[in-house]
């Protein structure tokens, strides 16, 4: 009789299948509910809902715009807040950096709300600047971290190469170090653009029913239960977004992108 | 420009941008010592707030739920994971392709997908009641990823021989994986616990779907912050969780610098 | 264009005047003086951490001289940065820009540089230069040519992370000799390539060079790759240049103990010169071709292995008898150990000798070459500090106060090289230190150790130290001379 033999990667077989069950299936279920009625049938009715609306429609749209302005601001302020800490002595032991990025591990609720506490001391009155500010404030070191890991980690000799080679500084930049810092730039507005369009905790504390995101709509949805056909196809069109987003970010990166996990890299 | 301006300018962006990062949680510190009822009154110095944290059983519930929450469901996030990760380093092709599709779809899903697609589940799945073993099994399940992450490299770095001297000198698979692996992939798996632990603690989106009648802190913050009229009681609770994290990360950095500075290669 | 002629005859292209540079208060290049002629092939050569990079990335402008200035073609060009100096550097890993292919990485610098396009006039009348950008079509020519001068004609398009170590090579020198420039800086290129290829590239380098006119500045720590490929080599250690020359010369004349140990395999020994001609050392007294030195002058010299014959015992020819201890066949001729009126000598010849036979060896005239001893008692500037104690190289050690000098004397200390004791524990020392080298002169070790106040201290000893070891540093009270020193301007230290 032949003896079993113990292959190593048998010790991932556990995770393969209950996997399978607690992270694929329940899309699939996900799916199914989407497709259907509360009896059951196929239907594309849920679907037509959405798209059925101009409310829906203009929530989605607000949702990506916020989204959009949201990693922008992230983006222009964090790249060149992480060129200086990845090249200025200022950051020698990388505690700057630490502390910028400390906030991460904080519940992001709680920092929603100190944030909110400043708005009113301030007397800010727009709810959409609220909403987007916050998200900002919210979202920063999501986008600082991999943008300063790959420009701390850039080859010096890469950057006195181009230098040697008679490219100015503003050139360098230009040609050297923004395009190999892309993986870094696709990374982290990934980590930013895919949670602000999905979030609606920040536009519930922060906002008003004018500056509702299409997480809210869907948190709403699944409020009752017989919304959760509807929902599940709102929850859907979101999956299909980010998969979208995902494959142009890995197209223009190279397969480079990798959302880093929060502050994966600190420790 | 003159190379000391821009080293000023690049500086003050800096301190500039700590500070904005710093000071709502600031404000929120001080105001958790006056229990003025409206935020920017100053009532006079009271630890007042802070007694009412200690008293007030919703809170005291919340954070124990949490606590017990974030230890077990890490604990065998930490354990699960680090022998999953075992297997897939050494798996190849279609099967490598498949586990890191598994764990990556958890770690760019947007949370209130992955929190829906599990509601789904667990409701459909009656044998998994909603409230304790839905919230553990769902934080298993969402902070593996980064266990897994955070273990995979360091395999890299071990002699790939190790598992087949383990085997070679007589040990099962399991006493290897006990006693030869393991323990070399100790300071990976510390790392993996610290993240799962926070990211548990700090979830809130899948929580809220998942939960049932078990409030935790995300929760029970959630609720109040999105009610008119935020409890001043907020305040402290919010300044105690901020010292807690802030503790637990100085002490975690300063220990894995002092682990670095033993292996000699702190630069 | 008459005038462009007499510049092309400025003999010295770059021209390096008392250049020290210093990180944070450590000094890394130590005032170096260095004229490279056009055209010439000139290594840098050294240990890991002497300056030698230091000083080739003045030259290409990555780092500014803290003192000193260096003058390309007569102008000083200390303050220009390197994008506007016409010299290119080929990087120890190659630095070929990841997101660019082979093509566009060589193509890198002519798409930057501005090239003069006649003039035309300003408002005032006055001629003004106008530049322009190289066209798509000169760049492509330039590109392939300097490509086929490398041997990659086809590679163009390649990625260059798909390139094995020695076409990335390659491509890194393609990329530096496009631009024409006046000086090719290539800091230790080879060093990242298994053997065979860095024999290859070695040839093909010593080709290019002598093909193109191009001067070279090149740096490595292979005393070999310096002796085959160089015009001219400097030696360099602790930031200062120890002999400059040609390999010949630096092989056969060393300037020192230390050039006579990294260059080539080499017998050192100390000995005394009892006057021109005639030196002693391993107890006999040989004729060599040195003078100058004085008389009864304590010296270094340095035996080649090659030049050591060995007799058999009954020829009778030959001035030391010896034992042979070991015999290691190298190829071509046999590496034996011999020891000899307590001196071990390496020695190579084309006979073997057994181990423990006996044999006598002779040194000709011409192979024995006497050096300058470079130092033969350490010397500080100290201060009293107690009835029994001195204070010198940061430490407080006990010495004979036969002189009754009063406390905050300030002193000159002398500590000859066999009153040193090192310490394998850090701790059992009055001060600690680093070791620096250690040269095996026949029967003793001397080791120079850096003390942790940045100066050095040497010792003989017994035993081999490995470099950068830790050690703690003794010294023996009776041994230590302390003179009384005048506070003024003639301090030896």
């Amino acid at each position: 009789m032949k003896r079993f033999k113990f292959k190593r990667t048998y010790f991932a077989m556990p995770y393969a299948v209950l996997g399978a069950l607690f992270v694929i299936v329940p899309l699939g279920i996900m799916a199914v509910y989407a497709f259907t009625d509360t009896d059951g049938g196929f239907t594309f009715a849920n679907f037509v809902n959405f798209f059925s609306k101009p409310a829906m429609i203009k929530v989605l749209f607000r949702s990506l715009g916020v989204a959009a302005i949201t990693t922008v601001a992230c983006l222009l302020l964090a790249y060149p807040l992480a060129l200086v800490l990845a090249s200025s002595k200022l950051n020698k032991s990388a505690t700057l950096v630490l502390l910028f990025v400390l906030p991460m591990w904080i519940n992001s609720l709680l920092r929603t709300y100190a944030i909110k506490i400043v708005f009113n001391l301030i007397g800010l009155k727009s709810a959409y600047a609220a909403v987007v500010i916050g998200m900002v404030y919210d979202f920063f070191p999501f986008m600082l971290l991999p943008l300063y890991t790959i420009l701390v980690n850039t080859d010096a000799s890469l950057i006195e190469a181009s230098t040697d080679l008679g490219a100015s500084a503003f050139k360098t930049f230009l040609k050297v170090r923004l395009p190999l810092s892309l993986p870094g730039i696709m990374s982290g507005i990934l980590m930013v653009f895919m949670p602000t369009v999905s979030t609606f905790a920040i536009s519930d504390i922060l906002g008003d029913p004018s500056t509702y995101m299409f997480g809210n709509i869907i948190n709403q949805w699944f409020n009752s239960q017989a919304g959760w056909h509807i929902g599940s196809a709102y929850s859907f069109i979101l999956l299909v977004l980010i998969a979208v987003t995902m494959f142009i970010a890995n197209k223009l990166s190279g397969g480079k992108a990798q959302p880093t996990g929060a502050g994966g890299t600190v420790l | 420009m003159n190379s000391k301006l821009k080293k000023a300018l690049a500086r003050s962006f800096v301190y500039l941008m700590l500070a904005v990062t710093y000071v709502p949680i600031l404000v929120l510190v001080v105001y958790s010592f006056t229990d003025a009822k409206v935020m920017g009154m100053w009532n006079g110095f009271t630890f007042d707030l802070y007694a009412k944290v200690f008293t007030d059983t919703e809170i005291l519930e919340a954070v124990r739920n949490s606590l017990i929450l974030a230890v077990v469901a890490s604990t065998i996030a930490t354990f699960f994971g680090t022998v999953s990760a075992v297997g897939i380093f050494y798996m190849r092709s279609w099967q490598r392709k498949y586990m890191d599709f598994l764990t990556k779809i958890t770690m760019i899903n947007a949370e209130i997908v992955t929190g829906i697609a599990f509601l789904l589940l667990f409701v459909l799945v009656r044998f998994i009641p909603t409230g304790w073993p839905s919230l553990v099994l769902a934080h298993v399940f969402i902070t593996m990823p980064y266990v897994i992450m955070s273990v995979l490299p360091r395999l890299g770095q071990l002699n790939p021989n190790l598992y087949e001297a383990g085997l070679d000198l007589g040990a099962g698979p399991m006493k290897t994986l006990w006693k030869v692996m393991l323990p070399q992939l100790l300071p990976a798996m510390i790392s993996g616990f610290a993240l799962a632990f926070t990211l548990s603690l700090d979830d809130f989106v899948v929580t809220k779907f998942v939960n049932g009648s078990v409030p935790t802190i995300s929760t029970y913050l959630y609720n109040k912050l999105t009610k008119k009229g935020v409890q001043p009681v907020l305040r402290a609770l919010s300044s105690l969780i901020f010292f807690v994290v802030l503790a637990i990360l100085v002490v975690i950095n300063i220990l894995s610098r002092r682990r670095a500075k033993a292996a000699g290669n702190v630069k | 264009m008459e005038s462009k002629t007499t510049h092309e005859k400025f003999d010295k292209i770059i021209e390096v005047k008392s250049v020290t540079k210093m990180f944070d208060g450590v000094t890394v290049v130590d005032d170096i003086s260095l004229s490279i002629k056009r055209g010439e092939f000139v290594t840098l050569l050294g240990p890991s951490g002497c300056g030698k990079t230091t000083l080739l990335r003045m030259i290409a402008g990555f780092e500014a001289p803290t003192k000193g200035q260096i003058f390309l073609e007569k102008q000083d060009v200390t303050a220009v940065p390197p994008h506007k100096r016409p010299i290119n550097t080929v990087f120890q890993k190659y630095a070929l820009f990841p997101h660019l292919n082979v093509f566009n990485n060589v193509a890198f610098g002519l798409k930057m540089k501005e090239i003069p396009n006649g003039v035309k006039k300003n408002r005032r009348g006055e001629d003004v230069p106008v530049f322009r950008h190289y066209t798509k079509a000169e760049i492509k020519e330039k590109v392939e040519r300097a490509l086929a001068l490398v041997n990659l004609a086809d590679y163009g398009h390649r990625d260059v992370n798909s390139l094995s170590g020695g076409q990335q090579q390659r491509v890194a020198i393609a990329r530096a000799l496009v631009l024409e420039p006046k000086v090719l800086l290539l800091d230790e290129p080879l060093g990242a390539l298994d053997l065979k290829m860095r024999k290859d590239m070695q040839v093909e380098l010593t080709a290019m060079h002598r093909n193109l006119g191009i001067t070279f500045v090149y740096v490595t720590h292979d005393q070999e790759e310096a002796l085959t490929m160089s015009d001219n080599i400097a030696v360099i250690k602790d930031g200062v240049i120890q002999q400059y020359g040609s390999p010949k010369k630096i092989y056969d004349e060393p300037a020192n103990a230390f050039v006579a140990d990294f260059i080539g395999e080499s017998n050192i020994l100390s000995g005394t010169m009892n006057e021109d001609f005639k030196v002693t050392f391993c107890g006999e007294t040989f004729a060599c071709l040195d003078k100058g030195f004085g008389k009864n002058a304590p010296v270094d010299l340095v035996v080649r292995p090659e030049d050591i014959d060995v007799y058999p015992l009954h020829k009778n020819k030959g001035t030391l008898e010896g034992e042979v201890l070991t015999s290691v066949f190298k190829g071509t001729y046999y590496e034996m150990n011999i020891v000899a009126n307590d001196y071990e000598f390496t020695v190579q010849n084309t006979d073997e000798f057994t181990p423990g036979s006996r044999v006598r060896l002779g040194i000709d005239p011409d192979g024995i070459h006497i050096m300058k001893k470079l130092r033969t008692v350490n010397e500080y500037a100290g201060e009293v500090s107690g009835e029994t104690t001195v204070d010198f190289l940061g430490g407080t050690f006990e010495f004979v106060n036969s002189e009754q000098l009063e406390k905050g004397t300030p002193v000159r200390v002398l500590v000859p090289f066999g009153a040193v004791e090192l310490t394998d524990d850090e701790e059992d020392g009055v001060i600690g230190g680093s070791v620096a080298q250690s040269l095996y002169k026949g029967s003793y070790y001397q080791v120079q150790v850096y003390t942790d106040d940045d100066n050095d201290i040497y010792t003989d000893t017994s035993d081999e130290w490995d470099n950068d070891d830790r050690v703690g540093i003794r010294i023996a009270p009776e041994k230590i001379v302390v003179e009384k020193r005048e506070e003024t301007a003639d301090e030896t230290v």
